[in-house]
Parts: structure tokens; sequence; C-alpha cells
């Protein structure tokens, strides 16, 4: 509860302002509309911030909520709050519907498709007869509890922040929990996620949703808070305004959001009402000065002020240290296991004209660890690929204790017990490493995102993080298991990976270059480890260029060259095989 | 339906103009360039105040920038300042402006021939697009994307706003550029109209000379790809997008001369036609210049049919365009990892 006490601090503060005597009621007005725009603003701090999906039509979504309950309460007299979960679900649906089209598609074309649907949809509200046209709907009633009616801006006051409050507190507890690490791994592209089973169209798609819901919960208080609704401030340019809030307060920070709120509405009311007064009046230097200052203040704090607040005051995380004693239900294994774990027969993948793999076939038996070498270009993360699903064989077969897994997408394959690492290191480099590690143990976690939010995923998670934790450590990493991922050297980076691969409970490890940058020491822990693990029932397939690491561990070894299997046998046979000797050092050795 | 075709390649043109003004941006800087449509509005209207024999508050505007510019180069460089640095940033910074801003009063009211104006209407927006860089975009080169379309954003904002200030919000018009006009069959080209084909196509392939065939082309083309990368082989990438910035104000100002004959032009209306451009660019995938051509001309067809047939939703049509393009453009690429910041 400890760490939840400056947000009661926070609330508790909120709740006394309208009640300090002599508050100018002009404060208070400006308070709900700073509540307004940080509610819409959490959103696309998960959406764009956390998420790395840029929206510039938020604002059509708070439309969405405003437009439904202004139909619904002045032409068929329905109560506000009946109205209130209808304007959610319609900016839900409505972000269903834009979402399967809009979070399809990559890199800035998302963006840009946003803004395109956003301007859309504002000429759309304006045009509509039933909504108003232009002049849109007046006299919505006010929000009433019994004979309370909310008119007053002191009154609304408590429904907006409330809702403010409850959001930041659902979104928090979001963040911190299965689905939350899904969400925080998108940013970083999807390949390494999608190894761990996060289906990552259906998270995009969830947080699309998330951030539509939040905005329209914002459009349904704004409706009953100034009792009218117009296209305005529906439009492109309240869409790209809440991007520079969440910009400017902090894109990956939930509190961000509220700060970033605070600061454009203040600054731009200050800049309304006292610039014409210090410079008489002259045209719109309110928004010339805004501009700049924006400018300004990016150039400042690039992440946004929020994250630069904080650096201010240095602090601690302390978090619970997970509890050892949990432990998840491990794989279902055939009691004889059978002996053949993978079978690769004739994988073959062409890019265009080129044969990236040639035909290969081998295959990796049970407690075997294998390794595939071969010269630079020789194909080897190419089969990985295959084997995982990461790209679509051209031909071929590959099957898994028998049963072919032709065309199965990474989340199938990861399912079957095969997990990996990467060559170039995929982690999410600001989320600690236990957090990263926990990714690995997706699939074996049920909490989905409602019960994530109001925390009744606890026992799910606490299980998820103690076998995290256990995997941390019997990889060695137990004392950095609270920093960045990002701040560990890439050796170090390359063990963490191995430890969510192992989070996965696999039956085969595919560990791609996983001695590279390492020293020695570190080496020699690596090979002991692999050692245990098949020891322990594991299979391993390795790519690897250090041939000493290779031929010490290996019980077999597969040489690539040019895609095509040039050898295959044990350490020692391969360190003599003419053709292995030419591939590496030509033909003249 | 014919006029109908005539008007919408017009506008299209002009679209295609302003597109490959963002392509060009957008590749070299990251930036995607909202103040597009300023520039164009700009240009137009110190085009068009020149016309009329007032003094255009851009100029002022320029030599104000050009301080500031002066100012940061001076605060960036206070640790190794040289005399040569020091003179090289004033000349650029500080005389330049002032020059322009001479010469600007000193022809305000004696209504020289038209060329000179337009050449004049140039050199004071390019002169604020480069400053603009400098100023606002060249100390977040290392942030992302969303940071620099932000920043963006509060350029618009700003020199909108100062576009009101120096031209009022009254629109105007200018004088046309050429007054022949060619009858074939039903169908009237103005001489407006035909400077406007032209200068587009004159633009499409100088550009495209620029870029495949000289050095500064292939240095920037370089930065597009791999900023560290053509920083490492010595290109400067400040320089670079010193020259983007420079080429998009004056593609910029150059549309704005060319349609403010033809439509009434206000200080907010440039915004607008950016966004049409841009369009196209994306349709271009913000990359392609002939495609983005090609975009711009289907989306002032588009527009000048809808603008017939169905006026009320004009823009919902224009912009709903973009949704499939983007969807078709989405699934055709091939699924590569996207590695951002």
């Amino acid at each position: 509860m400890k760490e939840r006490l400056p947000i009661l601090l926070f609330a508790l503060a909120m709740a006394t302002i309208p009640l300090i005597p002599g508050m100018p009621p002009f404060w208070i007005v400006l308070l709900d509309n700073i509540g307004l725009s940080a509610l819409v603003a959490m959103g696309l701090v998960l959406l764009t911030g956390v998420g790395g999906l840029t929206s510039f039509g938020q604002a059509a979504f708070c439309g969405f909520g405003a437009y439904t309950t202004a139909v619904l309460t002045t032409a068929y007299g329905v109560s506000p709050w009946l109205t209130l979960p209808l304007s959610l679900l319609v900016s839900g649906f409505a972000a269903v519907l834009l979402g399967l089209v809009t979070v399809r598609l990559s890199g800035h074309y998302l963006p840009l498709g946003t803004i395109a649907w956003g301007l859309g949809l504002f000429y759309l509200f304006s045009k509509l007869e039933f909504l108003g046209r232009n002049d849109g709907i007046s006299a919505i009633p006010p929000l009433a509890i019994g004979s309370f009616r909310m008119i007053d801006p002191g009154a609304i006051y408590y429904a907006i922040w409330t809702a403010v409050l409850i959001s930041a507190l659902l979104t928090m507890n979001l963040l911190d929990s299965r689905t939350g690490r899904a969400i925080r791994a998108l940013r970083r592209g999807h390949i390494a996620a999608e190894a761990f089973g996060v289906r990552t169209p259906r998270t995009k798609l969830l947080v699309f949703i998330y951030a539509a819901v939040l905005a329209g919960l914002s459009g349904w208080l704004y409706a009953h808070f100034q009792r009218a609704a117009n296209p305005t401030p529906f439009g492109a340019q309240a869409g790209i305004e809440y991007l520079f809030i969440a910009v400017v307060g902090g894109a990956g920070y939930v509190w961000g959001g509220v700060l970033g709120a605070a600061i454009v509405v203040i600054l731009k009311e200050v800049l309304q009402s006292y610039l014409p007064l210090l410079l008489r009046g002259e045209g719109q230097l309110e928004t010339i000065v805004f501009g700049i200052l924006l400018v300004g203040l990016l150039q400042l704090a690039p992440a946004g002020v929020w994250p630069w607040l904080m650096s201010l005051w240095p602090q601690v995380a302390r978090r619970r240290p997970p509890d050892p004693s949990l432990t998840l239900a491990s794989r279902v294994r055939a009691a004889a296991t059978p002996s053949l774990l993978l079978e690769v027969n004739k994988a073959r993948k062409q890019f265009g004209g080129v044969i990236a793999v040639n035909d290969v076939s081998f295959d990796v038996q049970a407690r075997e660890i294998v390794a595939l070498i071969g010269p630079n270009g020789a194909g080897k993360s190419t089969t990985f690929n295959l084997i995982t699903g990461v790209l679509p064989a051209t031909g071929g077969a590959i099957s898994v204790l028998g049963k072919p897994i032709h065309h199965a997408p990474p989340q199938e394959i990861v399912r079957l017990g095969i997990s990996r690492t990467f060559q170039h290191v995929k982690l999410v480099p600001d989320m600690t490493v236990l957090e990263n590690v926990a990714i690995g143990a997706h699939l074996r976690g049920h909490a989905g995102a409602l019960s994530s939010m109001f925390r009744l995923d606890r026992a799910d998670e606490a299980r998820l993080l103690a076998e995290a934790a256990r995997q941390i450590a019997r990889v060695g990493l137990a004392e950095q298991i609270d920093q960045a991922a990002g701040s560990l050297s890439l050796g170090q980076q390359r063990i963490v990976e191995i430890a969510r691969a192992l989070c996965v409970d696999p039956m085969l490890l595919l560990l791609d270059e996983p001695a590279a940058g390492l020293r020695h020491m570190e080496k020699q822990r690596l090979a002991a480890l692999l050692r245990e693990l098949r020891d322990g029932g594991m299979s391993v397939l390795l790519v690897e260029h250090d041939m000493g690491f290779v031929m010490n561990l290996a019980d077999r070894v597969v040489v690539l060259d040019f895609g095509t299997k040039i050898a295959e046998g044990s350490p020692d046979a391969i360190k003599r095989n003419p053709e292995v000797i030419k591939a590496y050092l030509g033909a003249a050795a | 339906m014919l006029f109908l075709l005539h008007d919408g390649i017009t506008n299209g043109a002009v679209y295609a103009l302003l597109g490959l003004a963002l392509v060009l941006v957008f590749a070299v800087t990251r930036v995607i360039l909202i103040p597009q449509g300023e520039f164009v509005t700009y240009g137009a209207l110190t085009y068009a105040s020149l016309s009329a024999g007032h003094m255009p508050g851009t100029a002022k505007l320029a030599v104000a920038m050009g301080v500031a510019a002066f100012a940061f180069d001076l605060f960036v460089a206070r640790r190794a300042l040289h005399w040569r640095l020091i003179a090289r940033a004033f000349v650029v910074n500080i005389v330049l402006p002032c020059i322009l801003l001479a010469l600007t009063a000193w022809l305000a009211d004696r209504h020289p021939p038209v060329a000179v104006n337009i050449a004049l209407s140039l050199v004071i927006v390019a002169a604020i697009g480069l400053f603009l860089y400098r100023l606002a975009f060249q100390p977040l080169a290392h942030t992302s994307v969303l940071v620099l379309l932000i920043a963006s954003v509060g350029c618009h904002l700003a020199l909108q706003g100062l576009g009101l200030l120096f031209f009022g919000a009254e629109g105007q018009r200018g004088p046309t550029i050429m007054d022949a006009a060619v009858t074939a069959g039903p169908l009237r080209f103005t001489g407006q109209s035909i400077a406007v084909y032209a200068i587009t196509a004159a633009f499409i392939v100088g550009l495209w000379l620029f870029f495949g065939f000289t050095l500064y082309g292939k240095a920037l083309r370089a930065t597009a790809v791999n900023r560290l990368g053509a920083r490492l082989v010595g290109v400067r990438t400040t320089l670079s997008g010193q020259i983007a910035f420079l080429l998009a104000s004056v593609i910029g100002a150059l549309s704005g001369i060319l349609i403010v004959p033809i439509t009434t032009l206000y200080y907010d209306t440039g915004f607008l036609i950016g966004l049409k451009g841009f369009i196209a660019a994306i349709i271009g995938g913000l990359v392609s210049y002939p495609l983005t051509a090609i975009a711009a001309l289907m989306v002032g067809i588009v527009e000048a049919f809808s603008s017939f047939y169905a006026s009320n939703f004009k823009e919902v049509i224009v912009f709903m365009l973009l949704v499939p393009v983007l969807l078709l453009r989405s699934l055709a690429a091939p699924a590569v990892e996207e590695e951002k910041d």
C-alpha cells in the first residue's frame, strides 16, 4: 500500500481544492478542463508512449462519447448515468472498427491513418443532420444524483477528478501486469513478443480500445459539463493537442499525461488572458507564443516534463522480492520422451532469387546439444527463423515430436515448447531484467487485461514473477534483477535472453550466438549451464561462431555453407572434415 | 466533366509540388513538415503584398529569426569561438536578411516588375525556412519522429499566428504571371494554369536530376538512409537538413505564388492545401517522388469531382481516400522488424 501513498495524498489535495474559501470559480473550471484532457492524454500515454502507436484521432473518440450521450439524453430523454456505459461502448466499438483497419498499418502509416480518419470523422460530425451539423446539440441535461444537479463547475469537478484518479489507478495496474508487459514490449517491435506467445495484433487492438474508451469517458463528461456538444472540440486540431499534452508531459508515464494536461491547459489560459493585456491585443499572439514555448519546452526536455521532474527526486523503487515458494505448472511431458524432438526435412527459403536455405535436413534428439555452424551468411539465423515460424518456409517440412508445424505462427511454435534467443538482442531496454524475463512466462499465466486492471491477477502474477526470478538466479544474474535491461552489458543481455527463453519451460532451446560478447569465465559458466539443462532433459540447438565453445559443448555439429548443409557429425569428425575446412579457410588450406 | 478534370489537374499539380517537398524533408530530417502550409501562405501573401505596394511583415520576420539563429550559433559554439566561424554565422544570419529587408523596403513602393516580386518573395520565404530549421529542428535532430512532429505542429501554430499578424484576416489575390490563354476545343487553358503545369514538371525533373546526379543530392539521400553513417563519411547532416528546408520553403512559396492569382488566399489557407499535398505524399509512401506526383493529381481530381457532386462531403471523401491506400501499402509492405527510438 506504501507505493500508493503519493496518489492518496494527491487525491486528498485535489478533493480539498474546491473547498478552499475564496477559490475563484475560474480556477475550478480550469481544473475541470485539465481533468478532461488528462483522461484522453492518459489513453494516449498507453497507446503512444508505451505501446508506440501514435494516434491523432483521439478527439474523434471523445466525439463518439459526447454525441452518444447528447443524442440519447436530448432526443430520447435517457438518464445521463444510463448513457455512460453506452457512450463507452460506442467509443469502444468505433475503436474496434477503426482499430481493425488501423493497427495493421505499419510504421509511419499508422499515425497518418489516424489523421485521415480523425479529419474524416470531424467532417462527418459536422455534416450529419441528427448530430445537429455544425451547431451541434445543446441543452444536454446535467449529471444529477437525486436532486443534486451538477451544474456548477465545482460540482462536476468531483465527477471529473474521480474519473481521472480511477483511470490512473486502473492504467497503472494494467501496466504492471502480464498484459502490461506485452503492451510495453510492443514498441520494440513484434518479433520478440510474438516469440513468447504474445498475440501482438490483439494486444495493439486492446490498447487502441482502452485509449478510445478513456477518450469516450472524457467526451461523456465534457458533454454534461458544457451541456452542449458541437464538432469543433472533436476535430483534428484537438486531436493534435492531446498528443501535445502527452508528449510535453512525458509520453511514457501515466502521470505525465496529467502533468502535460495541466501544463498545456494552464499555459494556453495564461497566454490567452494575459498576453493581450501585455501587448494590447494584437491578433493571435497567444498561439504564436504557445507554439514557440512548445518547441522550446521540447528542446529542454525531449522526453517530457514528468521524467525530468522525477529525475530531480531520485528514488529507489523497492519492490517486494518474488516469493520463491510459488511455482508454475510445468509442461506435461510424455512419460517416455520420444527420442526425435525436432526434424527438419529439406527446409527451403528463397528471398526472390536468393536461396538462403537450400533443402537443409537435420534433426535434434532429446537430451542433445546440437550446434549449427557455418561462415557468415550461411543461412543459420534464417534456419532459426524457419523453425520458430518468424519466416514462412518456401518448401520442405519441419516437425516437432512427429507433428508437422508447417506455416504455424511463432505463438504456436512456442506453445509446443520451443523457445529462442536472438542474434541481435531484443529486450525492452527500459523494463527491468525481471520484467523482461517474465515476458518469457507469458503463456504460463492466464490473467487478462480486465482482471489486471482490478488487481484480481495478483496470485497469477506472483507465480509468474517467482518463476522469472528463479530463472534469473539460475543463469547467475540475481544481482541485476531490478536493473533496467538496457543498462546491462551486451553479454549480460544475451544471458537475460536465455533466462527469458527458459521461462517458457521449453523442451528445445534455440540459442542464436549466445556466447558472443561474453568473457572467458562467462562462457565457461554458460557451457556448464547448458550441459546442466541437457542433463535435466532439455535439448539445445545453437548457432555459434566460437569454435572452442562449440566443439567442447556440442554432442553433434551441423555445418551450413551458402544455405546448404555440407557436413554433420561429432565435433571431432567435423574438425577433420575437408569440406568444412574448405568452407572456413578456402580451398588452398 | 472536362473542366472538372482540368480544375483537378491544376490543383493536383500544386499538391504534387507540396507533396514532393514533404517527402524531401521527411526523408532527410524525419520531420513531418506541417508548417509547409505556412510557406505556401507566406510566399503567396508576400508576393501579393509586394504587388500591392505594401511592405510584407515576413521580411522583418526573416531578420528577427536570423538574429535568433545567430544567437543559437554563438551559444552552441561558445566553447570554441573563433573569428571565422562568427563572421560566417554573422553574414548568413544577420547580413543577408538585413540586405533583404532593405531591398524590400526600397522596392515596396516602386512597383517593380512581377518577376522581381516573385524572386524577392521566394528569397524571403527561403530565409525563413532556413532559419526555422536552425531554430526549431536542428537542436532536436536526435529525437524521435513523434517529438519532431509535435515541434513541427508548434512551428505551424507560431507561423500561422504570425501570418495573421502580418497579413490580417482578409484574403488576398495576386496578379497573374501570364495573361495569355489558349483555347482547345471546349477548354480554355489560362496562362496561369499552363505556368502551373510547366513549373511543376520542371521541379519534378529538377529534383530527380538533383538527387540522382549531384553530390549534394546524394549526400541528402545518404543522410535520409542513415544519419550516423552519413556523418561518418563526412556528410554534414545539419547542412543536409538546411538544404532540405531551403528547398521545401522555396517549393512551398512557389506553389503559393502559383495559386494566389487563381484563388483568394487567407492567412490560414495554407494548412489545408499543405494537408492535401501531405495526403499525396503519404500515398507515395513518403519516399517515392513519381508516385507522390501521380497521387497528387489523383487527389486534385477526386477533390474537383467531389466538390461538384457532393460538396458537403468533399473533405470527408478526400481524407477517407487515404485509409484504403494505407491499408494496401501496409499489407504489401514486407514484414520487416521495425526498431524504433
